[in-house]
């Protein structure tokens, strides 16, 4: 199994008092699997993609990754748990704008010491980003900085590849056709996918649906 | 509807309280140290003039020689015959002792009363003002000063100027010896006859209009031009962080403006709203820098008028006096300033659509144009700058090729180290270390005024401590060249000089006497001294024109050395002919450097100086003996003549006193360097801190891939002495131009002497260091912040709804 969570739980503090994110999460996630986590806004699928990706931490449960509990590594632990084994694509892209679309498509698997230029040549091949590779990421479009923003999460073939709402800045075609992609070069990573997304339709298209509603997984 | 507009502008300033702050300190900062060069020097020029109007009677017309003619009593004489009611007026220095004094000689009965320093009420004090023993009218510290040293009466007058004295014509014409030649004559401003026929009944005169500056007072032009130059680049270096603050507060407001436009606010309404925010601003921070310049002057005022005082002989009071004009221009300068820093962003709010979508990063959007007209610009300043230092002259075009260089240095900063950026990225090996060279190039813009205003410090700091390293060591070559006599004596009268030099003949002692008289050569007041034919002026004098033949020429009596500032006035030459008083004609055969003297001066043999002017006094004396000795000596003359202290000084001692006053010259300089140094730091703070909180979405991205958040504070602090150090090493040779500029240009027009350059890697490195620590200090809260900031910050950036 490649990732195991169990009895998750988060909250943050308010002004009006604490606010329980998730309420106690179960889930479980094999090797090369790909899973779509829908549900309402404010149900938790973001909070719960940041701690496994080990951006934050839980008040309490645990998350597996290949055998090692995340929710108790060091901050110094997490960076390297995410530079080595997890992948993260972001609704806002959030591309580093200092540096060209080649180099921010090589920037993570050269940040984990892993970089396979052949590899990357062909995700820039079939991603279509081979004329943009010298401009920057203000000089391309949203459906462009997307893909920019894929490649560079497979580039460095992790194990498990985290999409916070990809497509929720694209139009439906484009968001379909990122969606192909990214599914198919990330079965060629043998990378395994957690999507949050709003879209039925689109989650339709992974292995599995997990439903979150109020912090809990109902569906 | 405007009140409620106005209200949503300034909530931006509620939300962002440290950007305020740093806007107002920025503007208070810029005008204090603008208004507090302005205070000292309007302090200064008030000064000359109440000692001007006292001492020179300002107020009045004056006749003046033509260049190279004496007034005489026949043309005094001959005005009042033709009904002119004029009178005349004798000055010059006068020794009493070791007490220098300036004596003016006027004749009580014709001078207008509108001329007179102090009153002359009745019978009595006219008969003792004129009668044979004459009487000194002097200020009570001058009294003091001159207690025991003279045998004329001492009368005090509260209105006469500390260290002048005023006396009977027939008095101070015998004191100094002018033989009936009158220096100017002043002219009562009731006539009978019209003034405008003045020229022509006396064409030999030059007529001195009373709104005319006060000799002094264009004699320190070139100081307080130095002062106002270096009170200008503060403000300068100030006003980039106004500049830089205002732009980003705009940008941040893009978004407010759009949506009061769409609320039906007129753009007209909007800009006026804008600028009315600005001028208040303006206003209360003009309030706190006049304050702040007011305290600066305060402390800095006694260092000045001890340099006026050194370097001009001119009377400074040491007191700050509070004046409204001076208040109304400082608030006029924070308001002028704010408006400059302000004008192209009013003008991009101007020129804004309502629809447009927001520009990122358009408020530092160094483009590829931006920096291109930059270089153009910058090199086209340079080459304007060396085109001016080469063909130009005066004081003004001095400081315009300062001010062309600095500006051009300046401009070019930003390109050239985009360019330095880009290339070190495109040599990185690693991933962060590519990240890191165009993540630094990315912050440039951002950055870039506080680096230009850095440089300006940097650079001045550099040159003017070049030059100032350079003076002093040259002054201090030149002082161990001067003072090479191992005692300096002054006897406190003549017979007691005579006595001195009887005792010292044959003590195996040389005596070298310290002569000198003033008068007018080539139109212009220059002292004369004598000098003995002996080993010490032949191996130590400091000629810059002229071999040691020249030696000969002066003891055969009928040549002369200059100084090197009547020399370069331009009248006087080697070769030429100079007549100096009383119709004594001397040749010119060498020039010799003498710093720190602003007039001109005449060296001449001592026995004929004795000879052609035999009332000068002679009291002073240097006197070479052995170094073993001297020390015996000088108990020995004290406790034979019972001279006090000062009397008798051995050369340490008037070596460190002549380097105090050097150093004291320049501790204005100094101050307003560290000052302006701090400025700039303080710009680099504010920019940082002010860029920090633009940064997490530069940052997480890369924190999510891995990077840890001490890391990326590390790399902070990494990025800012990089580029601290950069704008120092680009320092260095601009500095040292700088250096040049000053050594070359601005002291030959406004001192009247050159001076070779010498360079100090050492006060370089100590630069270095200092600046390398207010970098530290610059880049320590914002790097803070970012090493604690919390996860959920860096978060909120990947959040989906923000």
């Amino acid at each position: 199994m490649l990732l195991t969570i169990s009895g998750l739980t988060k909250s943050y503090s308010t002004a009006e008092g604490p606010i329980a994110v998730l309420k106690g999460i179960d889930l479980q996630l094999q090797a090369g699997e790909t899973v779509a986590l829908t549900g309402e806004s404010g149900s938790g699928k973001s909070t719960l993609l940041h701690l496994v990706g080990g951006l934050d931490q839980p008040d309490a449960g645990r998350i597996i990754v290949n055998d090692r509990d995340i929710a108790t590594l060091a901050d110094a632990e997490r960076a390297l748990y995410r530079r080595h084994e997890v992948g993260l694509v972001f609704q806002q892209f959030n591309l580093i704008p200092s540096l060209d679309v080649a180099a921010n498509i090589a920037f993570h698997a050269r940040l984990a010491g892993r970089q396979e230029p052949e590899w990357e040549r062909q995700l820039v091949e079939k991603l279509g980003l081979t004329a943009l590779l010298n401009r920057y990421p203000e000089q391309l479009s949203g459906g462009q900085q997307q893909r920019v923003a894929i490649a560079r999460s497979l580039a460095v073939r992790p194990p498990l590849i985290l999409a916070d709402e990809p497509t929720g800045n694209l139009d439906e075609a484009t968001g379909d056709a990122v969606l192909d992609l990214m599914l198919s070069l990330s079965g060629e990573a043998g990378s395994a996918l957690l999507l949050v997304t709003h879209s039925m339709r689109l989650a339709g298209k992974l292995d599995r649906q997990i439903m979150l509603r109020a912090g809990r997984i109902g569906g | 509807m405007k009140r409620v507009a106005l209200w949503a502008l300034l909530s931006h300033w509620r939300h962002r309280p440290l950007q305020f702050l740093t806007l107002l300190l920025g503007i208070s900062l810029a005008t204090a140290l603008w208004s507090g060069v302005q205070a000292i020097n309007a302090e200064a020029r008030a000064s000359y003039a109440r000692a001007a109007s006292v001492l020179e009677q300002g107020d009045l017309i004056q006749l003046l020689p033509q260049p190279g003619r004496q007034i005489t009593v026949a043309d005094y004489v001959s005005l009042r015959r033709a009904g002119w009611v004029v009178s005349p007026v004798i000055e010059g220095g006068y020794r009493f002792g070791e007490a220098r004094i300036r004596l003016i000689g006027i004749d009580p009965l014709s001078m207008p009363r509108e001329g007179r320093a102090f009153e002359i009420s009745g019978g009595n004090d006219i008969s003792s003002f004129m009668g044979a023993e004459g009487e000194l009218v002097v200020s009570a510290a001058t009294a003091a000063k001159l207690d025991g040293k003279t045998d004329i009466p001492l009368k005090i007058a509260a209105e006469v100027p500390n260290d002048a004295a005023f006396t009977d014509i027939a008095v101070a014409d015998r004191l100094l010896q002018r033989n009936g030649s009158i220096d100017r004559i002043v002219v009562a401003p009731s006539q009978q006859l019209d003034v405008s026929d003045l020229q022509e009944a006396a064409p030999w005169a030059v007529l001195r209009s009373p709104s005319e500056k006060p000799d002094v007072a264009q004699l320190t032009d070139s100081f307080h031009l130095n002062l106002t130059a270096f009170g200008f680049l503060a403000f300068v270096v100030g006003l980039f962080i106004v500049y830089s603050t205002i732009g980003l507060s705009f940008e941040q407001r893009r978004s407010t403006f759009r949506t009061l436009r769409s609320l039906g606010v007129s753009l007209q309404s909007l800009i006026v709203l804008l600028m009315l925010e600005l001028a208040v601003f303006g206003l209360v921070a003009g309030l706190l820098g006049v304050t702040i310049g007011y305290l600066l002057a305060s402390t800095l005022l006694p260092g000045v008028a001890a340099t006026l005082q050194g370097l001009y002989g001119a009377s400074v009071s040491g007191s700050l006096a509070l004046r409204p004009e001076w208040w109304g221009a400082g608030l006029a300068m924070a308001l002028a300033g704010t408006a400059c820093a302000s004008a192209q962003n009013l003008w991009q709010v101007k020129q804004l659509p309502i629809l447009s979508a927001a520009q990122p990063r358009a408020w530092a959007g160094l483009s590829a144009r931006v920096l291109r007209a930059q270089v153009v610009c910058g090199l086209l300043l340079l080459v304007l700058s060396a085109v001016l230092a080469f063909a130009g002259t005066g004081l003004v075009v001095g400081f315009a090729v300062l001010g062309a260089l600095l500006l051009g240095a300046a401009l070019l900063l930003p390109p050239l180290m985009s360019g330095f950026l880009k290339l070190a990225e495109s040599c990185a090996g690693g991933a962060v270390t590519q990240w890191f060279w165009a993540d630094t190039r990315v912050q440039l813009p951002g950055l870039s005024l506080a680096l230009m205003a850095l440089l300006l410090a940097l650079s001045a700091n550099i040159g003017v401590g070049t030059m100032v390293s350079s003076f002093r060591l040259t002054f201090i070559g030149w002082l161990d060249q001067r003072l090479a006599a191992e005692l300096y004596v002054t006897a406190r009268d003549e017979d007691e000089a005579a006595r001195l030099r009887q005792w010292l003949d044959g003590r195996h002692v040389t005596v070298l006497p310290i002569w000198s008289t003033e008068g007018q050569v080539l139109g212009r007041q220059v002292e004369i001294y004598g000098v003995a034919d002996d080993a010490t002026y032949r191996d130590h004098w400091p000629l810059i024109r002229g071999n040691q033949d020249v030696w000969d020429a002066i003891a055969s009596g009928n040549s002369a050395l200059v100084n090197e500032q009547f020399w370069r006035q331009g009248e006087v030459d080697i070769g030429q002919e100079l007549e100096l008083p009383g119709g004594w004609k001397v040749k010119v055969v060498g020039v010799y450097s003498d710093y720190g003297n602003p007039n001109g001066q005449v060296i001449v043999d001592v026995t004929a100086l004795a000879q052609h002017y035999p009332d000068i006094p002679k009291l002073r004396y240097g006197l070479r003996a052995a170094p073993a000795v001297a020390a015996d000596l000088q108990r020995q003359l004290m406790d034979e003549f019972g001279l006090p202290d000062g009397n008798v000084l051995d050369q340490a001692s008037v070596k460190q006193r002549s380097r105090e006053v050097f150093d004291q010259t320049f501790t204005v300089t100094g101050a307003l360097n560290v000052l302006t140094l701090a400025v700039a730091g303080f710009a680099m703070f504010a920019s940082l801190l002010t860029l920090s909180g633009r940064r997490l979405p530069q940052l997480a991205p890369v924190w999510a891939m891995g990077m840890r958040r001490r890391d990326l504070a590390l790399l902070e602090v990494v990025r800012t002495l990089l580029l601290w150090s950069a704008t120092f090493v680009a320092a260095i040779p601009l500095g040292l131009v700088l250096a040049w500029v000053l050594l070359s240009i601005i002291n030959v027009e406004a001192f009247g002497w050159k001076l070779p350059m010498h360079v100090f890697p050492l006060d370089w490195l100590w630069l270095g260091l200092v600046a390398l620590g207010a970098a530290l200090l610059s880049v320590l809260l914002p790097v803070k912040r970012l090493a604690t900031v919390h996860p959920a910050d860096l978060l909120r950036i990947f959040a989906n709804e923000r």
